[in-house]
Protein backbone atom coordinates (compact mmCIF):
# COMPACT_ATOMS: atom_id res chain seq x y z
CA UNK A 1 0.00 0.00 0.00
CA UNK A 2 1.31 3.41 -0.89
CA UNK A 3 2.33 5.36 2.17
CA UNK A 4 3.73 8.49 0.57
CA UNK A 5 1.91 11.79 0.95
CA UNK A 6 2.24 15.05 -0.90
CA UNK A 7 3.10 18.11 1.13
CA UNK A 8 1.99 21.17 -0.68
CA UNK A 9 2.15 23.48 2.33
CA UNK A 10 -0.51 25.79 3.63
CA UNK A 11 -1.43 29.01 1.88
CA UNK A 12 -0.83 32.14 3.96
CA UNK A 13 -4.07 33.20 5.63
CA UNK A 14 -2.86 36.78 5.99
CA UNK A 15 -0.71 37.52 2.92
CA UNK A 16 1.50 40.54 3.50
CA UNK A 17 0.98 43.61 1.34
CA UNK A 18 3.90 43.76 -1.07
CA UNK A 19 4.49 47.49 -0.56
CA UNK A 20 6.06 48.47 2.71
CA UNK A 21 4.38 51.29 4.59
CA UNK A 22 6.00 54.07 6.66
CA UNK A 23 7.16 52.62 9.95
CA UNK A 24 4.36 53.48 12.37
CA UNK A 25 1.89 51.97 9.90
CA UNK A 26 4.12 48.96 9.29
CA UNK A 27 4.31 48.44 13.06
CA UNK A 28 0.55 48.68 13.54
CA UNK A 29 0.01 46.30 10.62
CA UNK A 30 1.64 43.48 12.56
CA UNK A 31 -0.24 41.56 15.21
CA UNK A 32 2.59 42.05 17.69
CA UNK A 33 2.42 45.81 17.06
CA UNK A 34 -1.35 45.84 17.50
CA UNK A 35 -1.03 43.99 20.79
CA UNK A 36 1.51 46.59 21.91
CA UNK A 37 -0.97 49.33 21.01
CA UNK A 38 -3.73 47.44 22.84
CA UNK A 39 -1.58 47.20 25.92
CA UNK A 40 -0.64 50.91 25.87
CA UNK A 41 -4.22 52.04 25.24
CA UNK A 42 -5.39 49.50 27.82
CA UNK A 43 -3.01 51.11 30.32
CA UNK A 44 -4.35 54.58 29.47
CA UNK A 45 -7.92 53.36 29.92
CA UNK A 46 -6.92 51.74 33.20
CA UNK A 47 -5.47 55.07 34.35
CA UNK A 48 -8.69 56.79 33.40
CA UNK A 49 -10.89 54.22 35.14
CA UNK A 50 -8.70 54.42 38.24
CA UNK A 51 -8.85 58.20 38.64
CA UNK A 52 -12.49 58.34 37.58
CA UNK A 53 -13.40 55.89 40.35
CA UNK A 54 -11.23 57.62 42.96
CA UNK A 55 -12.87 60.94 42.07
CA UNK A 56 -16.32 59.43 42.27
CA UNK A 57 -15.65 58.32 45.84
CA UNK A 58 -16.42 61.96 46.68
CA UNK A 59 -20.05 61.00 46.37
CA UNK A 60 -19.66 59.69 49.92
CA UNK A 61 -18.68 63.15 51.14
CA UNK A 62 -21.93 64.67 49.92
CA UNK A 63 -23.23 66.75 47.08
CA UNK A 64 -21.10 69.79 47.63
CA UNK A 65 -17.82 67.92 47.60
CA UNK A 66 -18.87 65.81 44.64
CA UNK A 67 -20.00 68.70 42.49
CA UNK A 68 -17.00 70.74 43.54
CA UNK A 69 -14.82 67.92 42.24
CA UNK A 70 -16.73 68.00 38.94
CA UNK A 71 -16.08 71.70 38.72
CA UNK A 72 -12.39 71.17 39.53
CA UNK A 73 -12.04 68.91 36.47
CA UNK A 74 -13.13 71.79 34.25
CA UNK A 75 -10.70 74.16 35.95
CA UNK A 76 -7.50 72.10 35.71
CA UNK A 77 -4.58 74.18 34.39
CA UNK A 78 -6.89 77.14 34.16
CA UNK A 79 -4.66 80.15 34.07
CA UNK A 80 -2.47 78.35 31.54
CA UNK A 81 -5.35 77.06 29.42
CA UNK A 82 -8.90 78.40 29.16
CA UNK A 83 -11.55 76.64 31.23
CA UNK A 84 -12.46 73.04 30.18
CA UNK A 85 -9.63 72.90 27.61
CA UNK A 86 -7.58 70.45 29.65
CA UNK A 87 -10.67 68.33 30.21
CA UNK A 88 -11.25 68.29 26.49
CA UNK A 89 -7.66 67.27 25.79
CA UNK A 90 -8.12 64.36 28.20
CA UNK A 91 -11.36 63.45 26.49
CA UNK A 92 -9.75 63.47 23.06
CA UNK A 93 -6.95 61.26 24.38
CA UNK A 94 -9.51 58.86 25.80
CA UNK A 95 -11.48 58.75 22.57
CA UNK A 96 -8.28 57.99 20.66
CA UNK A 97 -7.32 55.28 23.16
CA UNK A 98 -10.77 53.68 22.89
CA UNK A 99 -10.68 53.87 19.11
CA UNK A 100 -7.29 52.18 18.83
CA UNK A 101 -8.08 49.60 21.52
CA UNK A 102 -11.32 48.59 19.82
CA UNK A 103 -9.89 48.66 16.31
CA UNK A 104 -6.96 46.48 17.35
CA UNK A 105 -9.30 44.10 19.22
CA UNK A 106 -11.53 43.77 16.18
CA UNK A 107 -8.74 43.27 13.71
CA UNK A 108 -6.82 40.77 15.86
CA UNK A 109 -10.04 38.85 16.39
CA UNK A 110 -10.48 38.62 12.62
CA UNK A 111 -6.85 37.54 12.27
CA UNK A 112 -7.38 34.74 14.79
CA UNK A 113 -10.58 33.61 13.14
CA UNK A 114 -8.84 33.34 9.77
CA UNK A 115 -6.00 31.32 11.32
CA UNK A 116 -8.38 28.94 13.09
CA UNK A 117 -9.44 25.75 11.39
CA UNK A 118 -12.89 24.33 11.97
CA UNK A 119 -12.15 23.34 15.52
CA UNK A 120 -11.92 20.14 17.49
CA UNK A 121 -14.71 17.58 17.70
CA UNK A 122 -13.81 16.81 21.31
CA UNK A 123 -14.19 19.43 23.99
CA UNK A 124 -10.97 21.10 25.04
CA UNK A 125 -9.55 20.47 28.49
CA UNK A 126 -8.21 23.96 29.25
CA UNK A 127 -5.07 24.02 31.36
CA UNK A 128 -4.28 27.72 31.63
CA UNK A 129 -6.93 29.69 29.78
CA UNK A 130 -9.45 31.26 32.15
CA UNK A 131 -13.03 32.33 31.69
CA UNK A 132 -11.64 35.87 31.75
CA UNK A 133 -9.02 35.31 29.07
CA UNK A 134 -11.49 33.50 26.84
CA UNK A 135 -14.18 36.17 27.09
CA UNK A 136 -12.10 39.34 26.55
CA UNK A 137 -14.03 40.22 23.37
CA UNK A 138 -17.36 39.90 25.08
CA UNK A 139 -16.49 41.67 28.31
CA UNK A 140 -14.92 44.37 26.12
CA UNK A 141 -18.08 44.77 24.06
CA UNK A 142 -20.22 45.00 27.21
CA UNK A 143 -17.90 47.70 28.56
CA UNK A 144 -18.06 49.60 25.26
CA UNK A 145 -21.88 49.51 25.19
CA UNK A 146 -21.92 50.61 28.80
CA UNK A 147 -19.61 53.56 28.11
CA UNK A 148 -21.96 54.77 25.36
CA UNK A 149 -24.98 54.51 27.64
CA UNK A 150 -23.05 56.13 30.48
CA UNK A 151 -22.32 59.18 28.30
CA UNK A 152 -25.98 59.52 27.28
CA UNK A 153 -26.99 59.08 30.90
CA UNK A 154 -24.60 61.20 32.93
CA UNK A 155 -22.69 63.38 30.48
CA UNK A 156 -25.33 64.52 28.01
CA UNK A 157 -28.33 63.56 30.11
CA UNK A 158 -30.38 62.40 27.13
CA UNK A 159 -30.98 59.03 28.78
CA UNK A 160 -31.73 60.54 32.18
CA UNK A 161 -35.12 62.31 32.54
CA UNK A 162 -34.09 64.01 35.80
CA UNK A 163 -30.85 65.36 34.38
CA UNK A 164 -29.64 68.77 35.55
CA UNK A 165 -26.51 70.01 33.85
CA UNK A 166 -23.75 70.64 36.36
CA UNK A 167 -25.31 68.80 39.29
CA UNK A 168 -23.48 65.52 38.91
CA UNK A 169 -24.48 64.35 42.36
CA UNK A 170 -28.18 64.64 41.76
CA UNK A 171 -27.87 63.09 38.30
CA UNK A 172 -26.05 60.12 39.72
CA UNK A 173 -28.67 59.56 42.40
CA UNK A 174 -31.50 60.02 39.90
CA UNK A 175 -29.84 57.57 37.51
CA UNK A 176 -29.29 54.77 40.02
CA UNK A 177 -32.74 55.21 41.50
CA UNK A 178 -33.93 53.43 38.34
CA UNK A 179 -33.34 49.76 39.21
CA UNK A 180 -32.70 48.51 35.64
CA UNK A 181 -30.01 51.18 35.19
CA UNK A 182 -28.38 50.26 38.47
CA UNK A 183 -28.38 46.59 37.50
CA UNK A 184 -26.90 47.32 34.07
CA UNK A 185 -24.22 49.40 35.80
CA UNK A 186 -23.41 46.52 38.14
CA UNK A 187 -23.22 43.99 35.31
CA UNK A 188 -21.09 46.22 33.10
CA UNK A 189 -18.65 46.86 35.90
CA UNK A 190 -18.49 43.16 36.66
CA UNK A 191 -17.54 42.72 33.00
CA UNK A 192 -14.88 45.41 33.39
CA UNK A 193 -13.44 43.65 36.43
CA UNK A 194 -13.24 40.38 34.50
CA UNK A 195 -11.66 42.19 31.54
CA UNK A 196 -9.05 43.72 33.83
CA UNK A 197 -8.38 40.45 35.64
CA UNK A 198 -6.84 39.15 32.42
CA UNK A 199 -5.93 42.43 30.69
CA UNK A 200 -3.95 43.99 33.52
CA UNK A 201 -1.71 40.91 33.53
CA UNK A 202 -1.66 40.29 29.80
CA UNK A 203 -0.41 43.79 29.04
CA UNK A 204 2.96 43.04 30.63
CA UNK A 205 3.56 40.17 28.22
CA UNK A 206 2.39 42.23 25.25
CA UNK A 207 4.79 45.02 26.15
CA UNK A 208 7.62 42.57 26.73
CA UNK A 209 7.83 43.44 30.42
CA UNK A 210 9.14 40.20 31.86
CA UNK A 211 11.68 39.64 34.59
CA UNK A 212 11.87 36.53 36.78
CA UNK A 213 12.42 38.81 39.80
CA UNK A 214 8.95 40.29 39.63
CA UNK A 215 7.00 38.11 37.20
CA UNK A 216 4.81 36.69 39.96
CA UNK A 217 3.73 40.23 40.87
CA UNK A 218 2.18 40.83 37.48
CA UNK A 219 -0.75 38.57 38.30
CA UNK A 220 -0.98 39.92 41.85
CA UNK A 221 -1.13 43.42 40.41
CA UNK A 222 -3.91 42.46 37.98
CA UNK A 223 -5.99 40.86 40.72
CA UNK A 224 -5.49 43.78 43.08
CA UNK A 225 -6.24 46.36 40.41
CA UNK A 226 -9.37 44.57 39.17
CA UNK A 227 -10.58 44.08 42.75
CA UNK A 228 -9.97 47.73 43.68
CA UNK A 229 -11.88 48.98 40.63
CA UNK A 230 -14.62 46.47 41.35
CA UNK A 231 -15.07 47.51 44.98
CA UNK A 232 -15.18 51.20 44.09
CA UNK A 233 -17.43 50.99 41.04
CA UNK A 234 -19.86 48.41 42.33
CA UNK A 235 -20.31 50.42 45.53
CA UNK A 236 -21.90 53.44 43.80
CA UNK A 237 -25.15 51.90 42.55
CA UNK A 238 -25.36 49.74 45.68
CA UNK A 239 -25.02 52.86 47.85
CA UNK A 240 -27.89 54.53 46.05
CA UNK A 241 -30.04 51.39 46.02
CA UNK A 242 -29.57 50.92 49.76
CA UNK A 243 -30.19 54.60 50.47
CA UNK A 244 -26.69 55.19 51.80
CA UNK A 245 -26.36 57.94 49.22
CA UNK A 246 -29.55 59.84 48.44
CA UNK A 247 -30.68 63.16 47.05
CA UNK A 248 -31.63 64.24 50.60
CA UNK A 249 -27.93 64.68 51.22
CA UNK A 250 -27.93 67.53 48.74
CA UNK A 251 -28.94 70.41 51.01
CA UNK A 252 -28.93 72.79 48.10
CA UNK A 253 -31.82 70.92 46.46
CA UNK A 254 -35.50 71.22 47.24
CA UNK A 255 -37.32 67.95 47.12
CA UNK A 256 -41.02 67.30 46.92
CA UNK A 257 -41.76 63.65 47.50
CA UNK A 258 -39.33 61.72 45.31
CA UNK A 259 -38.96 64.55 42.83
CA UNK A 260 -36.10 67.00 43.06
CA UNK A 261 -37.41 70.42 42.10
CA UNK A 262 -34.55 72.84 42.38
CA UNK A 263 -30.92 73.02 43.37
CA UNK A 264 -30.27 76.50 44.70
CA UNK A 265 -26.52 76.01 44.78
CA UNK A 266 -26.45 75.10 41.16
CA UNK A 267 -28.82 77.85 40.12
CA UNK A 268 -26.84 80.50 41.99
CA UNK A 269 -23.67 79.39 40.28
CA UNK A 270 -25.29 79.45 36.82
CA UNK A 271 -27.89 82.18 36.81
CA UNK B 1 -6.66 -2.78 29.88
CA UNK B 2 -9.53 -2.12 27.54
CA UNK B 3 -10.10 1.30 25.97
CA UNK B 4 -12.35 2.74 23.30
CA UNK B 5 -10.79 5.07 20.74
CA UNK B 6 -12.58 7.83 18.86
CA UNK B 7 -10.24 8.76 16.05
CA UNK B 8 -10.42 11.36 13.30
CA UNK B 9 -10.28 9.59 9.94
CA UNK B 10 -9.72 11.59 6.78
CA UNK B 11 -8.71 10.04 3.46
CA UNK B 12 -6.64 12.91 2.16
CA UNK B 13 -6.09 16.69 2.05
CA UNK B 14 -9.39 18.52 1.74
CA UNK B 15 -11.40 15.30 1.99
CA UNK B 16 -14.25 15.26 4.50
CA UNK B 17 -13.36 13.52 7.75
CA UNK B 18 -15.26 11.95 10.62
CA UNK B 19 -14.66 10.53 14.06
CA UNK B 20 -14.58 6.73 13.92
CA UNK B 21 -14.86 4.48 16.96
CA UNK B 22 -12.46 1.56 17.56
CA UNK B 23 -12.63 -1.00 20.30
CA UNK B 24 -9.15 -1.67 21.74
CA UNK B 25 -9.09 -4.61 24.17
CA UNK B 26 -5.94 -6.22 25.62
CA UNK B 27 -3.80 -3.11 25.83
CA UNK B 28 -0.88 -3.19 28.24
CA UNK B 29 -0.45 -0.31 30.66
CA UNK B 30 3.26 -0.36 29.83
CA UNK B 31 2.65 0.53 26.19
CA UNK B 32 3.35 4.00 24.98
CA UNK B 33 0.45 5.75 23.30
CA UNK B 34 2.01 5.13 19.88
CA UNK B 35 2.59 1.45 20.66
CA UNK B 36 -1.07 1.20 21.53
CA UNK B 37 -1.89 2.72 18.13
CA UNK B 38 0.54 0.25 16.50
CA UNK B 39 -1.38 -2.64 18.05
CA UNK B 40 -4.71 -1.18 16.93
CA UNK B 41 -3.27 -0.70 13.42
CA UNK B 42 -1.99 -4.27 13.23
CA UNK B 43 -5.44 -5.52 14.11
CA UNK B 44 -6.96 -3.22 11.47
CA UNK B 45 -4.40 -4.46 8.94
CA UNK B 46 -5.17 -8.09 9.65
CA UNK B 47 -8.86 -7.35 9.08
CA UNK B 48 -7.93 -5.75 5.75
CA UNK B 49 -8.93 -2.29 6.97
CA UNK B 50 -6.97 0.90 6.46
CA UNK B 51 -4.69 1.57 9.47
CA UNK B 52 -4.74 4.93 11.25
CA UNK B 53 -2.08 7.22 9.79
CA UNK B 54 0.04 9.12 12.31
CA UNK B 55 3.50 10.62 12.23
CA UNK B 56 6.37 9.36 14.39
CA UNK B 57 10.09 8.88 14.22
CA UNK B 58 12.35 8.91 17.29
CA UNK B 59 9.73 7.78 19.80
CA UNK B 60 11.77 9.38 22.56
CA UNK B 61 10.51 12.95 22.53
CA UNK B 62 13.28 14.59 20.56
CA UNK B 63 12.27 14.69 16.91
CA UNK B 64 8.91 16.44 17.13
CA UNK B 65 7.24 14.19 14.54
CA UNK B 66 4.48 12.82 16.72
CA UNK B 67 1.65 14.83 18.10
CA UNK B 68 -2.10 14.61 18.38
CA UNK B 69 -4.90 16.13 20.37
CA UNK B 70 -5.80 13.54 23.02
CA UNK B 71 -8.85 14.07 25.23
CA UNK B 72 -8.78 17.82 24.71
CA UNK B 73 -5.08 18.25 25.43
CA UNK B 74 -2.21 18.48 22.97
CA UNK B 75 0.03 15.41 23.50
CA UNK B 76 -2.47 14.13 26.06
CA UNK B 77 -2.82 14.48 29.80
CA UNK B 78 0.81 14.21 30.92
CA UNK B 79 2.85 17.41 31.32
CA UNK B 80 6.16 17.88 29.56
CA UNK B 81 5.97 14.84 27.29
CA UNK B 82 5.37 14.25 23.61
CA UNK B 83 2.72 11.73 22.53
CA UNK B 84 5.42 9.08 22.05
CA UNK B 85 6.41 9.39 25.72
CA UNK B 86 2.85 9.19 27.01
CA UNK B 87 1.99 5.84 28.55
CA UNK B 88 -1.27 3.97 28.69
CA UNK B 89 -1.07 3.82 32.48
CA UNK B 90 -2.12 7.48 32.39
CA UNK B 91 -5.55 6.30 31.24
CA UNK B 92 -8.22 4.41 33.12
CA UNK B 93 -9.44 0.97 32.16
CA UNK B 94 -12.58 1.37 30.10
CA UNK B 95 -11.80 4.98 29.22
CA UNK B 96 -12.98 6.60 25.99
CA UNK B 97 -10.04 8.33 24.31
CA UNK B 98 -10.61 11.04 21.71
CA UNK B 99 -7.81 11.49 19.19
CA UNK B 100 -7.62 14.23 16.57
CA UNK B 101 -4.96 15.88 14.44
CA UNK B 102 -3.60 19.36 15.26
CA UNK B 103 -6.09 21.86 13.93
CA UNK B 104 -5.10 25.19 12.42
CA UNK B 105 -5.46 26.68 8.95
CA UNK B 106 -1.67 26.61 8.68
CA UNK B 107 -1.60 22.86 9.44
CA UNK B 108 -3.77 21.23 6.77
CA UNK B 109 -4.61 17.60 7.47
CA UNK B 110 -2.83 15.25 5.05
CA UNK B 111 -4.44 12.08 6.29
CA UNK B 112 -6.05 10.99 9.58
CA UNK B 113 -3.75 12.37 12.28
CA UNK B 114 -1.00 13.63 9.97
CA UNK B 115 -0.78 17.37 9.33
CA UNK B 116 1.50 19.42 7.13
CA UNK B 117 3.63 21.64 9.38
CA UNK B 118 5.71 23.22 6.64
CA UNK B 119 4.46 26.69 7.68
CA UNK B 120 6.98 26.31 10.52
CA UNK B 121 9.73 25.94 7.93
CA UNK B 122 8.72 29.29 6.42
CA UNK B 123 9.25 30.93 9.81
CA UNK B 124 12.66 29.35 10.30
CA UNK B 125 13.70 30.29 6.76
CA UNK B 126 12.92 33.91 7.59
CA UNK B 127 15.67 34.18 10.21
CA UNK B 128 16.30 31.01 12.17
CA UNK B 129 20.02 30.95 11.33
CA UNK B 130 23.22 32.86 12.02
CA UNK B 131 25.61 34.02 9.37
CA UNK B 132 28.37 31.45 9.64
CA UNK B 133 31.85 32.90 9.93
CA UNK B 134 34.16 31.55 7.26
CA UNK B 135 37.74 30.56 7.97
CA UNK B 136 39.19 28.39 10.67
CA UNK B 137 37.08 27.32 13.63
CA UNK B 138 37.36 29.88 16.45
CA UNK B 139 39.01 28.88 19.73
CA UNK B 140 36.70 27.34 22.27
CA UNK B 141 35.54 29.74 24.99
CA UNK B 142 36.58 32.76 22.93
CA UNK B 143 33.12 34.19 23.44
CA UNK B 144 32.15 34.26 27.08
CA UNK B 145 28.50 33.57 27.81
CA UNK B 146 27.03 34.02 31.30
CA UNK B 147 25.50 30.83 32.69
CA UNK B 148 22.00 32.33 32.95
CA UNK B 149 22.14 33.33 29.31
CA UNK B 150 23.41 29.94 28.16
CA UNK B 151 20.70 28.21 30.17
CA UNK B 152 17.94 30.43 28.79
CA UNK B 153 19.14 29.96 25.22
CA UNK B 154 19.29 26.22 25.79
CA UNK B 155 15.74 26.20 27.18
CA UNK B 156 14.54 27.93 24.02
CA UNK B 157 16.59 25.60 21.82
CA UNK B 158 14.78 22.62 23.35
CA UNK B 159 11.88 23.29 20.97
CA UNK B 160 11.27 20.25 18.76
CA UNK B 161 8.79 22.07 16.49
CA UNK B 162 6.04 19.53 17.10
CA UNK B 163 3.29 22.15 16.75
CA UNK B 164 1.54 21.45 20.05
CA UNK B 165 1.64 25.17 20.93
CA UNK B 166 -0.37 26.04 17.82
CA UNK B 167 -2.72 23.10 18.35
CA UNK B 168 -3.39 24.10 21.95
CA UNK B 169 -3.84 27.80 21.24
CA UNK B 170 -7.45 29.01 20.91
CA UNK B 171 -6.14 31.57 18.38
CA UNK B 172 -3.97 29.12 16.41
CA UNK B 173 -1.03 31.39 17.19
CA UNK B 174 2.55 30.18 16.80
CA UNK B 175 4.10 32.61 19.27
CA UNK B 176 5.71 29.98 21.49
CA UNK B 177 7.39 28.19 18.58
CA UNK B 178 8.54 31.42 16.93
CA UNK B 179 9.75 32.98 20.16
CA UNK B 180 11.76 29.85 20.96
CA UNK B 181 13.37 29.90 17.52
CA UNK B 182 14.02 33.65 17.75
CA UNK B 183 15.43 33.56 21.24
CA UNK B 184 17.75 30.59 21.15
CA UNK B 185 19.77 32.80 18.81
CA UNK B 186 18.85 36.29 19.98
CA UNK B 187 19.92 35.62 23.54
CA UNK B 188 23.43 34.56 22.57
CA UNK B 189 26.32 36.81 21.55
CA UNK B 190 26.63 34.85 18.29
CA UNK B 191 23.08 35.83 17.36
CA UNK B 192 23.46 39.57 17.86
CA UNK B 193 24.35 40.75 14.36
CA UNK B 194 21.07 39.51 12.94
CA UNK B 195 19.04 40.00 16.10
CA UNK B 196 16.59 42.67 14.93
CA UNK B 197 16.47 41.50 11.33
CA UNK B 198 15.70 38.04 12.63
CA UNK B 199 12.82 39.00 14.90
CA UNK B 200 11.20 41.17 12.21
CA UNK B 201 11.53 38.51 9.54
CA UNK B 202 10.34 35.64 11.68
CA UNK B 203 7.39 37.49 13.21
CA UNK B 204 6.29 38.70 9.78
CA UNK B 205 6.51 35.17 8.39
CA UNK B 206 4.64 33.81 11.41
CA UNK B 207 1.81 36.28 11.00
CA UNK B 208 1.21 35.25 7.40
CA UNK B 209 0.07 31.84 8.64
CA UNK B 210 -0.94 32.02 12.27
CA UNK B 211 -3.13 33.93 14.70
CA UNK B 212 -2.18 36.46 17.35
CA UNK B 213 -1.27 35.84 20.97
CA UNK B 214 -3.75 36.76 23.71
CA UNK B 215 -1.68 35.35 26.56
CA UNK B 216 -3.94 32.46 27.50
CA UNK B 217 -0.85 30.40 28.33
CA UNK B 218 -2.22 27.14 26.86
CA UNK B 219 0.91 26.68 24.70
CA UNK B 220 3.23 26.56 27.69
CA UNK B 221 1.09 23.84 29.29
CA UNK B 222 0.99 21.80 26.09
CA UNK B 223 4.68 22.08 25.23
CA UNK B 224 6.46 18.72 25.61
CA UNK B 225 9.66 20.68 26.32
CA UNK B 226 7.93 22.98 28.84
CA UNK B 227 9.14 26.10 27.05
CA UNK B 228 8.09 29.22 28.94
CA UNK B 229 5.91 32.04 27.62
CA UNK B 230 8.64 34.33 28.97
CA UNK B 231 10.19 33.89 25.53
CA UNK B 232 7.06 35.38 23.97
CA UNK B 233 7.57 38.52 26.05
CA UNK B 234 11.24 38.68 25.01
CA UNK B 235 10.24 38.34 21.37
CA UNK B 236 7.63 41.11 21.69
CA UNK B 237 10.24 43.32 23.30
CA UNK B 238 12.76 42.68 20.53
CA UNK B 239 10.11 43.25 17.87
CA UNK B 240 9.23 46.69 19.21
CA UNK B 241 12.90 47.57 19.56
CA UNK B 242 13.58 46.40 16.02
CA UNK B 243 10.97 48.85 14.78
CA UNK B 244 12.72 51.72 16.53
CA UNK B 245 16.43 50.94 16.20
CA UNK B 246 18.70 53.01 14.03
CA UNK B 247 20.41 50.11 12.27
CA UNK B 248 23.60 52.13 11.83
CA UNK B 249 24.05 52.21 15.60
CA UNK B 250 23.49 48.49 16.10
CA UNK B 251 26.96 47.80 17.43
CA UNK B 252 26.54 50.45 20.13
CA UNK B 253 24.13 49.97 22.96
C1 LIG C 1 -12.32 51.06 30.22
C2 LIG C 1 -12.22 50.23 29.28
C3 LIG C 1 -11.13 49.22 29.01
C4 LIG C 1 -9.98 48.94 29.69
C5 LIG C 1 -9.46 49.60 30.95
C6 LIG C 1 -9.32 47.87 28.98
C7 LIG C 1 -8.10 47.31 29.33
C8 LIG C 1 -7.47 46.32 28.63
C9 LIG C 1 -6.15 45.84 28.89
C10 LIG C 1 -5.21 46.37 29.95
C11 LIG C 1 -5.89 44.85 27.99
C12 LIG C 1 -4.63 44.02 27.87
C13 LIG C 1 -3.83 44.47 26.68
C14 LIG C 1 -2.82 43.51 26.19
O1 LIG C 1 -2.40 42.56 26.82
O2 LIG C 1 -2.41 43.71 25.07
C15 LIG C 1 -7.04 44.69 27.17
C16 LIG C 1 -7.15 43.76 26.16
C17 LIG C 1 -8.27 43.62 25.38
N1 LIG C 1 -9.36 44.44 25.36
FE1 LIG C 1 -9.72 45.95 26.62
N2 LIG C 1 -10.06 47.50 27.89
C18 LIG C 1 -11.18 48.32 27.88
C19 LIG C 1 -12.18 48.32 26.96
C20 LIG C 1 -12.28 47.41 25.93
C21 LIG C 1 -13.29 47.45 24.93
C22 LIG C 1 -14.36 48.51 24.83
C23 LIG C 1 -13.07 46.36 24.12
C24 LIG C 1 -13.81 45.84 22.91
C25 LIG C 1 -14.77 46.32 22.29
C26 LIG C 1 -11.93 45.66 24.60
C27 LIG C 1 -11.43 44.50 24.07
C28 LIG C 1 -10.24 43.95 24.42
C29 LIG C 1 -9.69 42.76 23.84
C30 LIG C 1 -10.33 41.88 22.76
C31 LIG C 1 -8.46 42.57 24.43
C32 LIG C 1 -7.46 41.50 24.06
C33 LIG C 1 -7.46 40.44 25.03
C34 LIG C 1 -6.20 39.70 24.99
O3 LIG C 1 -5.37 39.94 24.15
O4 LIG C 1 -6.06 38.84 25.84
N3 LIG C 1 -11.46 46.33 25.70
N4 LIG C 1 -8.00 45.60 27.57
S1 LIG D 1 8.24 10.53 17.78
FE1 LIG D 1 9.89 11.90 18.00
S2 LIG D 1 9.07 13.27 19.44
FE2 LIG D 1 7.55 11.77 19.44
Amino acid sequence: MATTMDRTGAEPVHPRPTRRAPWPVEFYRSGVGKKWVMAITGLLLMGFVFFHSIGNLKVYLGAEDFNHYGEFLREILVPILPRTIFLWLMRLGLIAAFAFHIHAAWSLTRMNQRANADGYQQSRDWQAATAASRSMRWTGVVVALFVVFHLFDLTWGTANPDYVRGDGYRNLVASFSRTPVAIFYLLANAALVIHLFHGAWSLFQSLGLNNPRWNAWRKHFAIAFAALIGVMNLSFPLAVMTGLVSADDNDACTKRGDVIERCTEYEEAHP
Amino acid sequence: MHVTLHVWRQAGPGAPGTMETYDAPDISEEMSFLEMLDVVNERLNSQGREPIAFEHDCREGICGSCGMMINGQAHGPERGTATCQLHMRKFADGEHIYIEPWRAKAFPVLRDLVVDRSAFDKIVEAGGYITAPTGAAPDANLTLIPKDVADAAMDAAACIACGACVAACPNSAAQLFTSAKVNHLNLLPQGQSERYQRVLGMVDAMEEFFGSCTNHGECQEACPKEISIDFIAYMNRDYVRAQLKNRKLLSQD
